[in-house]
């Protein structure tokens, strides 16, 4: 086997042998832009599509617009009876505040599981784990009525609260096994000059999970950004509709003439995940590449 | 650690500074759990239930409590506005045997689970297979695959599908040029569902990534060695790649059927909240969300909410079995 290759690096190379060799590297870059260009080209539609006249989207004639207006952004944006942008203003208040509970609570309930030591420690992190692959259908209803009785209907408690009170505990999870990988000399050193817990997790252990911490947030705020069940069931009043039900109202209320303002809606919904696509890229690949976090 | 720490306690270190300021308060608050003086017990417990207590509320008041409860409702009969009047089983009787669009919905769900899942495993392995070598520009090339995973549940992606599957939409411009006809996607009971189907298929980015990790953890040697016994491209596929990624194909499997079971967004933004055209996108959370809070049928929304968490359970449960027969790990 050896030999032969030398020979092949030897020999001049045939013009048939020369070209085989260059369509076998250049094969899987021809699948694989293909395969790219299959997979975006409904977001590229959607762009190209936000341009057009209401007459020209559906013309079929071609991806690119015959003339640039941005009519479609302008009327989406005014919205009917509440502009677009209360809609983000709503879903970005909440995904904030999400983002905020999950963080501290996650991180201060995760240092309790991975560094002190208390009374049914293991049930409660037992319990923990199990509520993990827990559907959220099974809670729904009895949340919902709690909310309900304590009067939570239409406003963003019921859908910020919960983060405050460390319900996804997969994020719990991934920080109990970050915190492990901390030494613990350091939380001994600073025992030992008589420092409080409070005192290391805030201190310590709280800044180096930074990690953890920026993956918990990135996630959180996607999955609250684009959650479309929890605001259709707490919140019925337009005013305070998250872009999800805003895309939704538009959707059913406008007839077939007007899809270019719900197109421009759309794209412009999406921009605030395309913004933490572009910088916490690679971090989210490997995120799902090595704690198994569901895109 | 304790152990360790109560050694340096007795053997006598100086005492600490005294602490000024926050570090002082917190230590008030919390007591100390190391130092000069050991921690009494009643101190370290506080101290490991105050760090507790977030999740604890949340567990006792936003878990463990509404799954007594929902379990209480689901033998009721209940509208959110008058008392629950107990029916014992008749909700499950109803939805097993007497509701015909309950069964509708489960198998429009799991016609969607039985397909989806397995086109969207075969294409992320596909796709992280082509992925898994020295190529330039790779980090374009994982990032272009991954965007619909993140996007992908969003409304706005949903719209967009409906009209690229609309009569007047891309799709059918496209099959115009090959001179057919296309249907009107969304519209026809035909050929709804698998819109939605594609939808999700069109997300394999995110197992894709996990399955190009675990790509890269088969060692190159196994390669090599089979490569000498003589084993073709397909050969290694089938007894190197194959069996040692196992089990990421049954990680990715169960977390991939468990969200599946539980789609809602696609199938209420593609049929704008009805299930149709004729119920052939009538999705099971779908159903319940309609039950429980379009018709406050709150005890039969309860009730399916838990034979839906029995039949997530059963499938998770299957798979694993099943998985002592086709998962291979590495030292066996």
């Amino acid at each position: 086997m050896a030999t032969s290759d030398d020979d092949r690096v030897n020999l001049p190379a045939t013009l048939a042998e020369t070209g085989r060799i260059v369509l076998r590297s250049l094969a899987p870059h021809l699948i694989l832009i293909a395969g790219a260009l299959l997979m975006i080209y409904p977001l590229i539609w959607l762009f190209s599509s936000s341009f057009k006249s209401p007459a020209e989207i559906f013309s079929g004639n071609g991806l690119l617009p015959s003339r640039i207006q941005f009519d479609n952004y302008v009327t989406g944006w005014q919205g009917t009876a509440v502009s677009f942008g209360r809609f983000m203003t709503n879903s970005l208040v909440i995904s904030v505040l999400a983002v905020i509970g999950n963080t501290f609570a996650c991180s201060v309930v995760a240092f309790a599981f991975a560094r002190l030591d208390f009374p049914l420690k293991k049930l409660w992190f037992a319990l923990m784990m199990g509520t993990i692959m827990l559907p959220h259908h099974a809670t729904l209803i009895p949340q919902y009525m709690l909310f309900f009785n304590l009067g939570w209907l239409n406003t963003f408690l019921p859908l910020v609260v919960p983060k405050f009170l460390a319900v996804d505990a997969f994020f719990i999870f991934l920080m109990i096994q970050f915190i492990r990988g901390i030494p613990r000399e350091l939380d001994e050193a600073a025992l030992v000059d008589g420092a409080s817990m409070a005192l290391i997790y805030a201190k310590i252990i709280f800044p180096l999970m930074r990690p953890a911490l920026v993956a918990t947030a990135i996630f959180t705020f996607i999955w609250t950004y684009e959650d479309f069940l929890s605001p259709l069931v707490y919140l019925t009043e337009i005013s305070l509709y998250t872009v999800p039900q805003g895309l939704r109202l538009m959707m059913s209320t406008t007839g077939q003439g007007s899809w270019g303002p719900l197109l421009a809606m759309s794209f412009v919904s999406l921009i605030p995940l395309f913004v933490i696509f572009l910088f916490f890229q690679k971090r989210l690949i490997d995120g799902i590449a090595t704690s198994g976090l569901k895109g | 650690m304790s152990v360790a720490q109560d050694a340096g306690t007795k053997a006598g270190r100086a005492p600490p500074r005294a602490r000024r300021g926050i570090g002082a308060a917190l230590s008030a608050l919390f007591g100390r759990a190391g130092g000069a003086e050991a921690p009494t017990a009643g101190r370290s417990r506080l101290v490991g239930y105050l760090f507790l207590s977030p999740w604890l509320v949340g567990f006792v008041c936003l878990t463990a409590g509404p799954i007594v409860a929902s379990m209480y409702f689901s033998l009721t009969d209940f509208n959110l506005f008058s008392k629950p009047v107990f029916v014992g089983f008749s909700n499950y009787h109803r939805l097993l045997f007497e509701d015909p669009r309950y069964r509708t919905a489960l198998g429009v769900t799991l016609t969607y689970v039985f397909t989806s899942v397995p086109l969207k495993l075969t294409f992320a392995l596909l796709v992280a297979m082509l992925l898994n070598r020295a190529l330039a520009g790779i980090g374009v090339y994982r990032a272009i695959y991954y965007l619909p995973s993140l996007l992908g549940g969003s409304v706005a992606v949903a719209v967009m599908w409906r009209k690229i599957f609309a009569y007047d939409g891309v799709v059918n411009d496209v099959l115009l040029w090959f001179g057919v006809d296309g249907p009107s996607w969304i519209s026809n009971p035909d050929y709804a569902l698998s819109t939605i189907v594609m939808l999700a298929v069109w997300q394999f980015g995110s197992p894709a990534m996990i399955f190009l990790a675990g790509l890269k953890q088969i060692p190159r040697e196994l390669y090599d060695a089979a490569s000498i016994d003589g084993a073709g491209a397909w050969q290694q596929f089938w007894r190197v790649t194959l069996p040692l990624l196992t089990p990421i194909i049954l990680f990715n499997l169960v977390m991939q059927m468990i969200g599946a079971f539980q789609a809602f967004t696609p199938s209420f933004v593609i049929s704008n909240g009805t299930g149709g055209p004729d119920d052939s996108t009538l999705f099971y959370t779908l159903y319940l969300y309609e039950e429980g809070f379009s018709h406050f049928r709150m005890g039969y929304a309860s009730a399916m909410a838990w034979v839906l968490v029995g039949i997530i359970g059963t499938a998770t449960a299957v798979t694993f079995i099943t998985s002592r027969y086709w998962v291979h790990y590495g030292d066996q």
